[in-house]
């Protein structure tokens, strides 16, 4: 029998699951996350193959979904001085890179930016050809002087050719530097992109001594034959070697490992997933067994990026929000007692309302001691658990794009606050193990390949150019390690851009299989 | 005299979104270059129509083409100067003051960056008092006043100058070169002296467009309700209040149109409303009624923070208030209507003003 681990870091705790090739959960455990990160992994690791007993040199697969990458940028620590170069001269001179950025990440990645005649128009011809005596010029100006590179050409999610002759000739000049491609990272968006291009290439020694680290920490366990893959923030894998180029597609992977994880455990390939913590729960969804994807602008670390992350909801809203009366009216958090739960929660001895006291008052849940909360009074308990439903039922409703009535899948520590009765829930499922599905999402994850890019429908008709589309992911999830065979594609999306005669459509497709 | 400084910047970009009833773009990479250039130059001097001579020459400042293509294809920041060089070279006669054509989220912020970086007075008008997707689509053209000559620039150097026999011709031939020019070019248009804009301007849009932003802040700020806060600022009507259940889209020569159906919430329980757009919102129908339609301003906005919402940003779920606001008495002429009625926009509707409409 052949078996893989899958790690998940989240704000309270580390988990970590082993699984059989049968996708069948043989063991899991729960530790507290470090400050560090690290260590909490590495105990996580260690505890769940003590545990189990597992003859370690059948540990084929290790997966890894941490915050390491998040971590970084708030902290604006461990990140790379980082040269910008921007292609597209004298196009987007009236904006320069960094213009928005906090002072302070502007200091962590220093302030090395260049701009440089290339770029191409909206429909790919070239704005002017590629200025490559001034970008070896560059890359001989920086030498030395910064340890990766952003690449970033005007309309390269339509035309990437400027970018990937950009790194040919910044790779002749400095030979083995980390470099970041813009249409590899973002969609269109220049600055948005431009900025997550960056916080890539700052990230990249943070991925390296990541994955280095957990690769030591299995050899130190014996796991020497295990395949290492980091988590992506679609719930699918990639390979270390990849990760190091993209280390930015790591953030926010721990929600997304619980979608996945809940639509395995559950068996549901479209559903609503509401993930409940002690403090907020998220909401997402399952379409066609993968998260949906967001289309807007995120803010990580101040900055506004474009690059793909999961559509999320969060509401304040967990195990231990805690729940008081103001002026007669039954008050919702959002503040909540935390990981103290079990001190300060009347069922459990303490003195403040929280709740999971609510739901244990009105008799739908069973934790603690139903006794502590028997003078609450009933009318209050209704009052509130109304409100509670209330805020679940909104953000349900806002993250659906219909009518019709979905199943939702119940999963994390804080889930049972949450009724069966739900206003646009065709059923509730509250799967086995729901504890644990953010790591099973990442035991269970396949590898997928993605395109987004411009179309002019007044060259090739709609339908050849989905199909172009859909080819391309489907050869980058092989590129990315899929087995052929089972490479599907799981989201198709077309938009008509406005205010442009010429039909163009910007279409987006991604394509995921299984690891071979 | 007022000076437009940071903090009015952003108050003018939220009240010109608001304005753009759907359409005129994102304002984020405008109003950075707008807020540089103020931060570059100092704040901008804001006139009224009535400062600005008879025999001045005044130019509207503007972006032509996609939203899109700009927020990728982000401007060198000299293509608007280069069509005001060149336009002002033509006529040989200095530019006196700059205004905007239009209130948008993009082209409310276009026109201060020029202002700021000319050093020209900007002047508290414009040709629309919403925004609208076609050039001839201005209270300028009501009054016979000419597109031509007109100069589109873009990032490249290239600039090109129209003379053209009617203002349609205009639209035609600037769109056309708008999308070989690479899909978004700056623009100096409908030039004109003084007497013909105070004749045929909207006024003090720009003093409105800033006064909705800062309600709509100020509430915020302050605890209170922005819907209130915003509808007392524009002497609107709360037309609906509801949920968005269906948005429908589809793409026709360059222009998306669809419809948003809403659910209604608290006192719209059980009512419906399908407002129909193409770029912007044209005709709003409440349980089948029209209570609503172009060119009176049919405003979305998120009904918690009353933040303005276009039409690309509409989504199943969001939670809006939909605000209708009698448009200036200028479209309301027959020439007017004409030009952006209803019926022009393929409607079999009449228009009647939504102060009436919604009477019942």
């Amino acid at each position: 029998m052949e078996y893989r681990i899958g790690i998940d870091v989240g704000g309270t705790n580390t988990d970590a699951v082993l699984v059989d090739e049968n996708m069948n959960l043989v063991e899991s455990i729960k530790v507290p996350t470090t400050k560090d990160v690290s260590t909490g992994i590495y105990e996580a690791l260690h505890r769940v193959l003590e545990k189990s007993k597992v003859e370690r040199k059948n540990i084929k697969y290790a997966m890894l979904g941490t915050t390491h990458a998040t971590n970084a940028i708030v902290e604006r620590k461990r990140l790379c001085k980082t040269a910008i170069i921007r292609i597209g001269r004298p196009a987007t001179e009236a904006i320069v890179p960094l213009v928005a950025w906090p002072k302070d990440l502007v200091e962590a990645v220093g302030n090395h930016y260049y701009l440089i005649a290339g770029g191409h128009e909206f429909d790919g011809r070239e704005i002017s050809p590629l200025n490559e005596e001034e970008l070896r010029k560059i890359a001989r100006e920086i030498k030395g002087k910064v340890e990766s590179v952003a690449v970033v050409s005007v309309f390269s999610p339509v035309n990437n050719q400027h970018e990937l002759r950009a790194r040919e000739i910044l790779q002749e000049v400095l030979g083995d530097i980390p470099i970041s491609l813009s249409h590899e990272i973002g969609s269109i968006g220049l600055l948005e992109r431009e900025n997550a291009t960056v916080l890539n290439a700052a990230l990249v020694d943070v991925a390296r001594t990541t994955a280095n680290g957990f690769k030591e920490a299995l050899a130190r366990e014996g796991v020497t034959d295990a395949k290492v893959f980091l988590c992506q923030n679609d719930g699918t894998l990639m390979s270390i070697e990849y990760a190091m180029r993209y280390p930015i597609l790591t953030i926010a992977c721990g929600p997304t490992n619980s979608i996945r994880g809940a639509a395995f455990l559950s068996n549901l390939e479209n559903a609503l997933v509401l993930d409940v913590g002690g403090t907020t729960s998220d909401i997402g969804i399952i379409a066609q067994g993968f998260p949906r994807e967001s289309s807007i602008a995120v803010e990580i670390g101040g900055v506004r990026t474009n690059f793909r992350m999961p559509d999320l909801i969060s509401i304040g809203l967990g195990g231990g929000t805690i729940i008081r009366e103001e002026k007669g009216e039954v008050k919702i958090g959002p503040d909540s007692v935390g990981y103290r739960i079990t001190e300060e929660a009347l069922v459990f001895g303490g003195k403040t309302v929280t709740a999971t006291d609510i739901a244990v008052r009105l008799g739908l849940a069973e934790v603690g001691d139903k006794e502590k909360v028997k003078d609450l009074p009933l009318e209050f308990a209704q009052k509130a658990y109304r409100k509670m439903q209330e805020l679940v039922e909104e953000a349900i409703d806002k993250i659906k794009t219909s009518k019709e009535p979905q199943p939702l899948v119940l999963v994390g520590g804080g889930s049972i606050i949450v009724s069966n009765n739900i206003s646009g829930v065709s059923q509730v499922v509250r799967p086995q193990n729901f504890g644990v599905a953010n790591a099973l999402g990442a035991a269970i994850a396949q590898v997928s390949g993605e395109v987004d890019r411009i179309y002019s429908l007044s060259e090739m008709s709609r339908d050849e150019a989905l199909n172009n589309a859909k080819q391309l992911a489907i050869n980058e999830a092989i590129k990315a390690g899929a087995n052929p065979e089972s490479v599907n594609i799981v989201h198709v999306e077309d938009i008509p851009l406005a205010y442009l005669p010429g039909n163009a459509v910007r279409i987006r497709v991604k394509a995921a299989g299984d690891l071979l | 005299m007022t000076k437009i400084d940071v903090q009015m910047v952003e108050d003018i970009a939220v009240g010109a979104a608001l304005l753009g009833t759907g359409g005129g773009g994102d304002p984020y990479v405008g109003k950075l270059m707008a807020i540089q250039a103020l931060q570059k130059n100092g704040p901008v001097e804001l006139i009224g129509v009535d400062d600005v001579p008879d025999d001045a020459l005044v130019v509207p400042a503007a972006m032509m083409g996609a939203p899109t293509v700009l927020v990728e294809k982000i401007p060198s920041g000299k293509e608007i100067f280069k069509a005001f060089d060149s336009l002002q070279n033509y006529l040989g006669k200095e530019i006196f003051a700059v205004i905007p054509i239009e209130a948008g989220g993009l082209n409310s912020m276009i026109p201060i960056t020029v202002a700021a970086e000319k050093k020209l007075p900007l002047v508290d008008v414009d040709g629309m008092g919403r925004a609208f997707p076609e050039l001839q689509m201005v209270t300028f053209h009501l009054y016979g006043l000419s597109a031509t000559p007109m100069v589109l620039a873009d990032e490249k150097g290239n600039s090109l100058l129209l003379n053209t026999i009617n203002n349609f011709w205009t639209e035609s031939l600037a769109r056309n070169a708008t999308v070989v020019m690479g899909g978004s070019v700056m623009i100096a248009i409908y030039p004109m002296y003084g007497r013909d804009l105070k004749q045929a301007g909207i006024r003090n849009i720009i003093t409105y467009s800033a006064k909705i932003g800062r309600a709509i802040r100020e509430a915020r700020k302050n605890g209170e309700d922005p819907i209130e806060a915003l509808l007392k600022a524009t002497g609107g009507f709360t037309l609906f209040k509801g949920k968005i259940s269906d948005v429908q889209r589809r793409t026709t020569g360059g222009f998306v149109q669809g419809e948003a159906h809403i659910d209604g919430i608290d006192q719209y329980k059980g009512e419906n409303m399908i407002i129909d757009f193409q770029n912007e919102n044209l005709i709003a129908r409440r349980n089948g009624k029209v209570v609503a339609t172009v060119p009176d301003l049919i405003c979305i906005v998120d009904a918690h923070t009353a933040a303005p919402i276009t039409t690309e940003g509409l989504r199943y779920g969001q939670r809006v208030v939909v605000i209708g606001i009698p448009c200036d008495s200028k479209w309301r002429s027959e020439k007017g209507i004409a030009t952006v009625g209803p019926r022009y926009f393929g409607y079999d509707v009449d228009y009647v003003p939504v102060e009436e409409l919604i009477k019942g």
